[in-house]
């Protein structure tokens, strides 16, 4: 490996390549902490540059600066070698700096060309030329190769559709800077693979992309070169084609020796089994068992009624027909209190939209699940709450300042570990972890990782969602794969690859489609 | 880490308070001001003649403080505190029962009124603001109709309430000292106002967390409806007669003292202590133009852009400090 000394030699702009925008000692505070503490960043047109670095390290501020959400209290933004003040997204707008967040910017009720043209409609006597707008939409959607037709409601449209329409409006805005946060965390490989083609093709127009990503593999895929954000500076830049673990080294500022520390264990009794459950328009005779000290991962494209079998398992939502049963008991469909009794727990995979109480502390947020079993004559121990939440908080490693500091301002990984947290403190003996590690940096996921290993030593079961197929792979003791909301097959780990996976996972859908 | 903590850590413990509580530091100031401006501010009597004024406000405001801890409005309090007077002194005197059977009876309709609100909100899934608006109505309504559209004396040992104990302390402030406290404990040590908050913060989440949202709502709206009930006895109680139209428009003033308390109308934050300051500086400002000759319609002006200042102002705090 070599020494950290990439930082000591900025590299030249390519002659012929313009640097659009060049951030110098950008540095930002918040009270208590320092968000970005000397941010150098040079983006060159025509180029797809990634910013790598774990939650906490600066990204999200350093886009947030440069969209105009946050302004810097030190350094400066250069556009095209002049500085300029980017205060408000307007500003941002108007400089021609589009930025793509995870939390979409679209409003679900309007159509798709009413989005694209939101703001500045083209206008006839006063009124919106309805038929202009469209024309307009159809050739932004055009240029992203999206067929969907403007006047489908963007509600009606799947993630990936979504963001495409996103794509489409910054396009709209004549951006010459695309900012993209995470585009890929919510999209499947073939998804990822159409959305890589339209950002190539940007690039090849000109457009600079501003690329974050946690997926490593992604990166000598889509990038052209990687500035290392760590601590709030950026302590490396390097070529998109440097080697993983040394991206990681830089990212962590150590070397990772394992990124799926998985320890198997030998599985003992069946915990959960879950018999020929439907519901309709969601999942089909699905039936599968879990079993003590066992992680059992599910994989399947977005869509395939994972999510939707988790929620119906744990008695978030109804289902139509089947049974679950735990050690051999029947749970009572769609009650969650139930579940929760029976020792089932669910980390959705909303983090913030389901699992967090995001205005409520820590320590608050701990104690949700166990606030029933702290009561005593409709009062809470809540000195004794406070006390447990203390020491889950100190076994996760959550990072914060203390129990009282609102889960809003901690980052993906910490309120992560809150949520599996407080079934940690319920004790439940079933976790079912939907997308338990999306958007959360390389460090915190393997803590996360070490946790459920730690979990199925002692006996307790996983069922483990997730859409990231190294992860399942790297995990799970066995894999189930499901499509079109049935259960198309069982894998074991050892034997289990991506393909196999994947052709799993696509077959049964192209099946369904020669019907 | 924490610079801000540490700063404050070293002022003395009123001014931290103050810094924290953009509220209270409000009242500090209008309190200051007014004893300034007018030399009878300052005396005991006056301050517990506010204290008496603000009580039957307060009262309605800590039961809505509950509600809009779980992100919901409760627009019917004003009503239900009418409705719930008039079924006292109805029951007390046309129907001839003991006026403690009575009182039970009247605070039993103000738990009622809030059950149906809580039904139709969390089982019939109407937004909160219409079915308490619905609830209004027929409260209102039906006060006029118990009474036919005239006032009922209340029975004598019922207006005692509105006295004072010992020719000093008024009962009403005694009584709203009390429903605060019973705010405070509830909401801070009750499994049922811990979960008020995770309701307001994220009622998905608190679902998923196993809390029964369908029975926290009914506990909830059902305080707010006692409470109105124990606001409409203090009231009539102080006029000697309990009137169809009392309190009309009271809930706009409880819900602005809750707010000014530093409550978030989209739920998960609120606390007695602050509902409380709310209403003591509604009642002070009042109370102060009154003795600054301050006509009655301009005091209106005044209270709204009162209203609109304190709110601002601690929204503005809150994003300074991030």
């Amino acid at each position: 490996m070599s020494g950290p000394d990439e930082q000591d030699t900025p590299p030249a702009p390519e002659p012929g390549r313009p640097e659009i925008l060049r951030v110098e000692g950008l540095g930002k505070r918040f009270p208590g902490v320092v968000a970005l503490d000397g941010v150098d960043f040079g983006l060159r047109a025509g180029e797809v540059h990634v910013l790598l670095g774990e939650n906490g390290a600066g990204k999200s501020t350093l886009i947030k600066m440069l969209s105009g959400a946050y302004h810097p209290d030190s350094g400066r933004i250069l556009l095209d070698g002049a500085p300029v003040e980017i205060r408000t997204a307007t500003d941002a707008q108007r400089l021609g700096i589009a930025t793509i967040y995870q939390e979409f910017n679209l409003v679900p009720q309007l159509t798709v060309g009413e989005n694209l043209a939101l703001g500045r409609p083209p206008r006839r006597f006063g009124l919106v030329d309805t038929r202009r707008m469209h024309e307009q939409a159809r050739e932004l959607l055009a240029r992203v190769g999206i067929d969907v037709d403007p006047r489908t409601k963007v509600a009606e449209l799947g993630i990936a559709r979504m963001q495409m329409v996103e794509i489409a409006k910054a396009l709209a805005l004549n951006a010459r800077v695309l900012i993209m946060d995470e585009p890929t965390a919510v999209l499947t490989t073939t998804e990822v693979q159409r959305l890589f083609a339209i950002v190539r093709q940007l690039r090849d127009q000109g457009v600079a992309v501003v690329f974050i990503t946690h997926h490593l593999e992604e990166i000598a895929q889509i990038g052209d070169r990687v500035t290392v954000l760590r601590d709030g500076r950026s302590v490396a830049e390097v070529p998109a084609r440097t080697p993983e673990e040394e991206l990681v080294r830089l990212m962590v500022g150590r070397p990772i020796d394992q990124q799926y520390p998985r320890e198997a264990s030998s599985p003992g009794a069946p915990l959960l089994q879950v018999r020929g459950l439907s519901r309709a328009g969601a999942f089909t005779d699905v039936s599968f068992e879990l079993r003590a000290g066992e992680v059992v991962g599910v994989a399947g494209l977005v869509g395939a009624g994972r999510t939707e079998i988790a929620r119906a398992v744990f008695g978030a939502d109804r289902y139509d027909s089947g049974e679950v049963l735990v050690d051999g008991h029947r749970l009572p469909g769609g009650d969650v209190n139930a579940a929760m009794a029976a020792g089932l727990g669910l980390v959705p995979e909303d983090r913030k939209g389901q699992g967090l109480v995001l205005g409520a502390d820590v320590g608050e947020n701990l104690g949700l699940v166990t606030l029933r079993r702290a009561t005593r004559g409709g009062f809470v121990d809540r000195a004794g709450q406070r006390k447990a939440a203390g020491r889950v908080a100190a076994q996760l490693g959550v990072r914060m300042s203390h129990l009282g500091q609102e889960v809003r301002t901690l980052s993906g990984g910490n309120q992560q570990k809150i949520v599996i947290g407080k079934w940690l403190l319920a004790d439940a003996r079933v976790l079912i972890l939907d997308e338990p590690t999306r958007g959360i940096d390389v460090g915190a996921k393997v803590e996360i990782y070490q946790l459920i290993n730690s979990l199925t030593a002692s006996g307790h079961a996983v069922l483990m969602i997730s859409s990231d197929l190294p992860e399942i792979l790297g995990m799970s003791d066995r894999v189930l794969v499901m499509a079109r909301g049935r259960l198309v097959g069982e894998l074991d780990a050892a034997e289990a690859t991506q393909d196999s996976v994947m052709a799993l996972a696509v077959t049964e859908v192209e099946d369904a489609r020669v019907h | 880490m924490l610079v801000s903590t540490n700063v404050l850590s070293r002022q003395p413990a009123l001014r931290s308070l103050l810094a924290e509580n953009g509220a209270l530091a409000a009242l500090v100031v209008l309190a200051v001001a007014l004893s300034l401006l007018s030399g009878d501010f300052l005396s005991v009597t006056n301050l517990l003649n506010v204290g008496v004024q603000a009580a039957v406000t307060a009262i309605l405001a800590f039961g809505a403080t509950y509600v809009i801890i779980t992100g919901g409005i409760d627009l019917s309090v004003g009503a239900v505190a009418a409705l719930s007077a008039i079924v006292l002194a109805w029951s007390a005197t046309s129907a001839g029962l003991p006026w403690p059977v009575a009182m039970v009876i009247a605070l039993v309709v103000g738990l009622a009124c809030g059950l149906i609100n809580a039904a139709l909100i969390a089982y019939g899934k109407l937004p909160p603001f219409i079915a308490t608006l619905a609830m209004l109505g027929v409260a209102r309504g039906l006060a006029l109709v118990v009474s036919q559209g005239s006032p009922i004396a209340m029975p004598d040992a019922v207006s005692h309430l509105g006295d004072t104990i010992g020719g000093y302390l008024p009962v009403p402030v005694l009584v709203m000292a009390v429903m605060g406290v019973i705010t405070a404990v509830v909401l801070n040590r009750t499994y049922s106002g811990r979960a008020m908050y995770a309701l307001g913060g994220n009622e998905e989440a608190a679902r998923l967390s196993g809390i029964k949202v369908g029975r926290q709502k009914l506990v909830t709206y059902a305080l707010s409806g006692a409470f109105a009930a124990v606001a409409g006895i203090v009231l009539a109680s102080r006029l000697a007669s309990a009137q169809p139209q009392a309190a009309s428009g009271y809930e706009l003033d409880a819900i602005a003292a809750v707010v000014i308390g530093g409550a978030s109308l989209s739920g998960g934050k609120g606390r007695a202590f602050g509902t409380l300051v709310g209403a003591l500086i509604l009642a002070v400002l009042r109370n102060g133009l009154n003795l600054l000759s301050v006509s009655a319609f301009w005091q209106q002006v005044v209270i709204g852009v009162v209203i609109a200042l304190a709110v601002l102002l601690d929204t503005l705090r809150r994003r300074g400090s991030g």
